[in-house]
């Protein structure tokens, strides 16, 4: 069993009990405990069951590599799943759950699944689920979404909150154990400025466990902090490295202490000039049938949870090992007064110093031996154990309640390789280390990511502590500093006798122990998935880690990678380094979506862009149109009203009494300088350079290939500025493009563009009775005879500063006034309160776009798609036969532009004067090579007109104009037909009378 | 021509939040947007002129009487005036340029001016914007054109942890709010 030991524990404060409850049970931990040490010193070994066949699984890790004892932690909206129990600290009233099982724990169903385990090989979906294919949508797929998946996604939306934050940095240190002090320190001290991050609450990495650095680590971490230039973060991980120096870290503000309304993670998005990475190493498990039992641990967890917790996950331990650094674990244990019963090291007899001191204090060392087997199901209860060259056939067993195993260590040199840094194969200890002469190259193609310690491959304390201090050093000099070779203890000689690269246990297992040795835990690959698929033909890395999910689970196989690889390439007969890595990918261990999101939720999950008058209509009932970022009253519905009657409302009061609309989003782009008029006749398809001040203009602009991009109105300000009225989709991009064609084609031109949508708040005041409205607040000689027709003027109205434009996109009388945004709200509300005897009423989009669809005007990106020229539309007119050039006139001249088959605009009828369906064709005779209908024409707009009481829609279809008072078939996706006929565009005030008086 | 002042608000009649930073919004201020060789005497007459200030060096503003001139660009300046002088000053320069390559533009409506000030300034600005604000990398009073999360702004160290910073009038809300979240008084960083 494992639990607390009286005395000790390096990290926790017995003063400080904290109670929690794991499956609904309450039990006791200490402050400075992780959820990991408190169930272990809880007797708690079952902690999950596995992902694929529902394996009884214990804490086999004690960091970030832990594939097993994951949580769904938390409850209603702070509630999470899959929550690493050896990186969870613990805290009062924390709430664990188990993952992957029904109904219990303990009693599971879904562990049926090892009994059809010999079925569940690797590529088992591909092979099982491909026929017949439409079981798979409908049969399959639901099934494995349904079983798939380790904790359960949450419900609602998090209750937690989380941020940014931007660090510039010259040197940022990833780790703060001793290796990562020491380079902070001498980076710091050669004057660059340090940031040095570290994952965990406390400094010192696993230095203090292993080696007797406990008072160099105090001096470090006293010295450090009283630099200025440096600063020190705990709980906050690396989480990732990118180009130009861009480093992602992740840290965990509240996961230790949740308090409600404060940030509970938050992102740091830093810029290093160098990064030293001293992330250290990481265990490998021996790869022996049984492994993944409850009680087997990494050799270097069972001492962590010793000596920084006080656990004793067993009271009889057997280390089962290939190297010396194991034996570590058996003297910790003794130290503490536990029982080694045995140690199983597939050396022939092992020499080091390590192996040597436990020898001397009785312990028994099978040497030449390997695990053959573990006795127990919900935990160990014994080892079976045979030779090392053996196939399985087990010569003893030995009874105890914990397994330790260590297969040597492996350098994390995820940062130096998330950016493209290569790495080398060390032979004598069995891992991949930084290549230093191939490291990730920044903007100027220098080396800008460097590691130290035992992420280096410096596995021994005295000399990882060194190499740290060397990279901080290094860094420093490659930042143009002067930095002496750091000072420090020098690295006393280890006497450790070399590791046997052992990949399989026993050498020789047979199937059934192979089908039963874990490679990967979280995603239940066993060693006999992994040669399955050499022997069907996978040679790639990649591909054998996708057939068989090896390494794809959460933990990204931080512990099964360098087993699953040195399997593959036993089983291809190739080295390692031949067969290479999968690659190290961001983040580090898996980081909330929430700190990626950062601020942007909730109310500012996009910024929302607000008119002068935004607060009026929201105060007034709208019904609002998101429009691009704006929020755009689509209509205002009254008490008992639908959005559709507010519409009709809106449209026809405007036909016969008053309109308001808030045109303010539109854009407005003032144009000057001596060739401002030169510049818009190249912008637009017609002549803007002859519009004489005191005018307005409709206009076209294209792309360069001939396509219609925006629409509107310019008004000549004076000789030589234009205020240039856009659509209000394309106030900014209409901007970019002037700005493209003035910087990299007309840079000689005199002309500057101020974009000015955001100074003015529009107002267009529309309706039979709009002279009369502001001739009521006066300040201006509102007449045909002085304010024509597309004219424009600047004076007060009612004391608001203002300028009229006499435009209409209605087909009404119609003044659009600008007043500085900052008078907007004031002038709106004054327009409202003297046009109430007027029949005001505000309308919305909606209206707008009926108005406008009455009348046959084209909407940008309704009528226009990014396909049709303005001669689609019929608006020859509208483009210069006199101009040289304009953007898009060679386009516009191509065979394929001035094909006579090209669809055009016209209107459309329906026969039953119901509405169109919105995007329907016109279907035609016969069908295409692909067996579809074939067609001759779209609906581009389509909508119910309140004025003639019947479906109006314009389209595009084959010869049109040429075809009036035909009739087209339009299928809708309801089954029904839509019969309509093709009429003249301008359903309404043809002569334009209206508009003109 | 005379602004109805009562007439007038400003983007978030003048908000404030008080967290890690005050976060207030700034009365209504003049801006003008002027364009044109900042490398001319005509210009530079008509700058001080204006404001009293001389052309500002890159990135940099200068101060005059009451008004200031901000570099935005290498043929831009924006200069900050007395709200109701805005449209005045404005068409004085246009006068004052009239027959050179030169625009000015009042933009004062189209913005908003937000003071965060305190000892957490710095901080709450770091959470929001990827420009650089240590102290080497950032004077007092250099004009920073970068972002604040999604929206683009422009912000000086105009004193001793007090920050302006301009944004576009539409995300003024957007622009506090986030700023308020930055400034919770429980996220120190």
């Amino acid at each position: 069993m494992s639990q607390r030991l009286a005395t000790g524990g390096r990290l926790i404060d017995r003063s400080q009990p904290r109670s929690f409850t794991f499956n609904g049970k309450t039990l006791q931990g200490y402050a400075g405990d992780t959820l990991a040490s408190a169930l272990l010193g809880a007797d708690q070994m079952l902690v999950g069951r596995s992902f694929k066949y529902h394996r009884p699984r214990g804490v086999v890790a004690s960091g970030a590599e832990e594939p097993n004892a994951l949580m769904n932690m938390g409850e209603g909206e702070l509630f999470e799943p899959n929550q690493r129990a050896t990186t969870t600290e613990l805290f009062e009233g924390l709430i664990a759950r188990s993952q992957n099982h029904w109904p219990s724990l303990d009693y599971d169903i879904g562990a049926l699944n090892q009994l059809a385990a010999p079925f569940f090989s690797a590529g088992f979906y591909y092979k099982t689920f491909i026929h017949p294919r439409a079981a798979w949508k409908h049969l399959f797929e639901p099934f494995i979404r349904k079983s798939a998946g380790l904790g359960q996604a949450p419900k609602g939306a998090d209750g937690d909150i989380y941020e940014h934050y931007y660090a510039h940095v010259d040197v940022l240190v990833i780790g703060g154990g001793i290796a990562g002090l020491r380079a902070a320190h001498a980076a710091a001290s050669a004057g660059a400025r340090v940031l040095v991050i570290e994952q965990s609450a406390t400094w010192g990495g696993r230095a203090p466990v292993d080696d007797d650095f406990a008072s160099e680590i105090n001096a470090l971490v006293a010295e450090l902090a009283a630099m200025d230039d440096v600063q020190m973060r705990l709980r906050l991980m690396g989480a990732g490295v990118y180009d130009h120096g861009f480093v992602t870290g992740y840290e965990r503000l509240r996961d230790h202490a949740p308090k409600p309304g404060a940030p509970r993670h938050r992102l740091w998005k830093i810029r290093a000039q160098q990064v030293v990475s001293c992330t250290g190493a990481i265990e490998r498990p021996l790869s022996f049938a049984g492994n993944d039992r409850p009680g087997v641990m990494l050799a270097s967890a069972m001492r962590d949870y010793v000596v920084n917790h006080a656990v004793a996950p067993g009271q009889r331990t057997v280390l089962v090992t290939n190297n010396d650094d194991g034996y570590r674990t058996v003297l910790c244990l003794l130290d503490h007064g536990l029982e080694v019963p045995l140690v199983i090291d597939a050396r022939r007899n092992p020499e080091g110093t390590l192996a040597a001191k436990a020898r001397a204090r009785g312990v028994t060392i099978r040497d030449g031996y390997a695990a053959a087997g573990v006795r127990g199901t919900k935990r160990v209860t014994g080892i079976e154990i045979c030779p090392i060259e053996g196939s399985g056939g087990a010569v003893d067993t030995v009874e105890c309640d914990a397994v330790a195993m260590s297969g040597g260590w492996s350098p994390v040199v995820h940062f130096y390789s998330h950016c493209g840094g290569k790495l080398l194969w060390d032979e004598a200890g069995a891992f991949f280390y930084p290549d230093a002469a191939k490291p990730p190259l920044n903007q100027s193609g220098a080396g800008f990511v460097r590691c130290g310690g035992a992420a280096n491959g410096a596995l021994q304390g005295a000399e990882a502590a060194q190499c740290g201090g060397q990279a901080g050093a290094e860094a420093a000099r490659a930042l143009g500093l002067t930095a002496p070779v750091p000072s420090g203890p020098a690295p006393e000689p280890q006497a450790e006798a070399p590791l046997m690269p052992v990949w399989v246990m026993p050498l020789n297992a047979d199937y059934h122990r192979r089908s039963h040795t874990w490679l990967d835990f979280q995603n239940d690959v066993k060693l006999s998935d992994v040669q399955l698929a050499a022997r069907e033909g996978y040679e790639s890395v990649e591909h054998t880690k996708r057939y068989t999910t090896l390494g794809m689970a959460t933990d990204q196989g931080k512990l099964s990678n360098i087993n699953g690889l040195a399997v593959l390439s036993d089983a291809l007969d190739a080295s390692i380094p031949q067969v290479g890595t999968t690659t190290f990918r961001p983040p580090y261990t898996p980081i909330s979506l929430g700190s990626i999101a950062g601020e942007a939720r909730g109310d500012t999950f996009q910024p929302l862009r607000r008119t002068p008058m935004h607060d009026w209509h929201e105060a007034n009932g709208v019904h609002w149109e998101p429009v691009g970022h704006w929020r755009r009253p689509y209509a205002y519905p009254r008490s008992g009203e639908t959005v559709e009657q507010a519409v009709h409302r809106e449209v026809k009061n405007t036909r016969e009494a008053l309109g308001l609309l808030d045109a303010s989003t539109l854009g407005k782009i003032l144009v000057t300088g001596p060739d401002a008029g030169k510049f818009l006749d190249m912008l637009y398809t017609n002549m803007m350079s002859s519009l004489k001040p005191g005018r307005c203009r409709y206009g076209l602009m294209c792309n360069e290939n001939g396509f219609l991009m925006d629409d509107g109105v310019v008004a000549r300000l004076d000789e030589n500025s234009f205020l240039v009225h856009t659509t209000s989709g394309g106030a900014e991009h209409i901007h970019a493009h002037m700005e493209d064609w003035l910087q990299c084609e007309w840079w000689d031109w005199q002309v500057h563009t101020v974009n000015l949508t955001e100074e003015y708040a529009q107002i267009a005041v529309v309706g039979p009775h709009a002279r009369k409205l502001l001739e009521k607040l006066g300040g201006m000689d509102f007449s045909a005879e002085n304010l024509p027709f597309m004219g424009w003027a600047e004076g007060q109205i009612g004391g608001f500063d203002t300028r009229v434009f006499r435009i209409s996109f209605s087909g009404e009388l119609s003044f659009e006034v600008a007043v500085p945004a900052a008078q907007g709200a004031a002038f709106w509300d004054r327009l409202v309160k003297e046009g109430a005897d007027l029949g005001l009423m505000p309308y919305g989009t909606e209206a707008l776009h009926i108005l406008r669809a009455e009348k046959g005007f084209i909407m940008i990106g309704d009528e226009t798609d990014g396909t049709v020229i303005p001669q689609d539309l019929g608006l020859h007119w509208a483009i210069s036969k006199k101009k040289t050039d304009y953007l898009g006139k060679r386009a516009q001249e191509r065979p394929h532009m001035t094909d006579p088959a090209r669809w055009k605009l016209v209107g459309l009828e329906t026969i039953s004067g119901a509405v169109l369906p919105d995007g329907a064709y016109a279907t035609a005779p016969g069908y295409n090579a692909n067996d579809q209908r074939n067609t001759q024409g779209r609906v581009t707009s389509t909508y119910y007109s309140p004025t003639l009481e019947r479906g109006i829609a314009m389209g595009l279809v084959l010869n049109g104009p040429d075809r009036m008072g035909e009739v087209l078939n339009f299928p809708g996706t309801n089954g029904q037909i839509y019969r309509a006929r093709i009429v003249d565009p301008v359903f309404y005030d043809k002569e334009g009378a209206k508009q003109n008086v | 021509m005379s602004n109805p002042m009562t007439m007038t608000n400003s983007p978030l009649g003048g908000q404030s939040f008080k967290g890690l930073a005050q976060i207030t919004e700034a009365p209504l201020t003049g801006m003008i947007t002027l364009r044109g060789d900042l490398s001319a005497g005509w210009m530079a007459d008509a700058v001080k002129q204006a404001t009293g200030a001389l052309i500002p060096q890159q990135r940099m503003i200068t101060s005059g009487t009451g008004a200031s001139a901000a570099w935005m660009s290498p043929d831009e300046l924006l200069l900050l005036v007395d709200y109701k002088a805005a449209e005045g000053i404005t068409k004085g320069l246009n006068t004052a340029t009239a027959g050179q390559f030169c625009t000015a533009a009042n933009v004062s409506n189209a913005r908003v001016l937000i003071d965060i000030k305190g000892q957490g300034a710095r901080s709450v600005l770091g959470k929001l914007t990827p420009a650089d604000l240590r102290p080497e990398s950032l004077a007092p009073m250099e004009m920073r054109r970068s972002r604040i999360a999604q929206v683009p702004a422009a912000f000086w160290l105009a004193g001793e942890d007090h920050f302006r910073l301009i944004a576009f009038r539409s995300v003024a809300q957007y622009a506090f709010d986030i700023l308020k979240s930055a400034a919770h008084p429980a996220a120190a960083v």
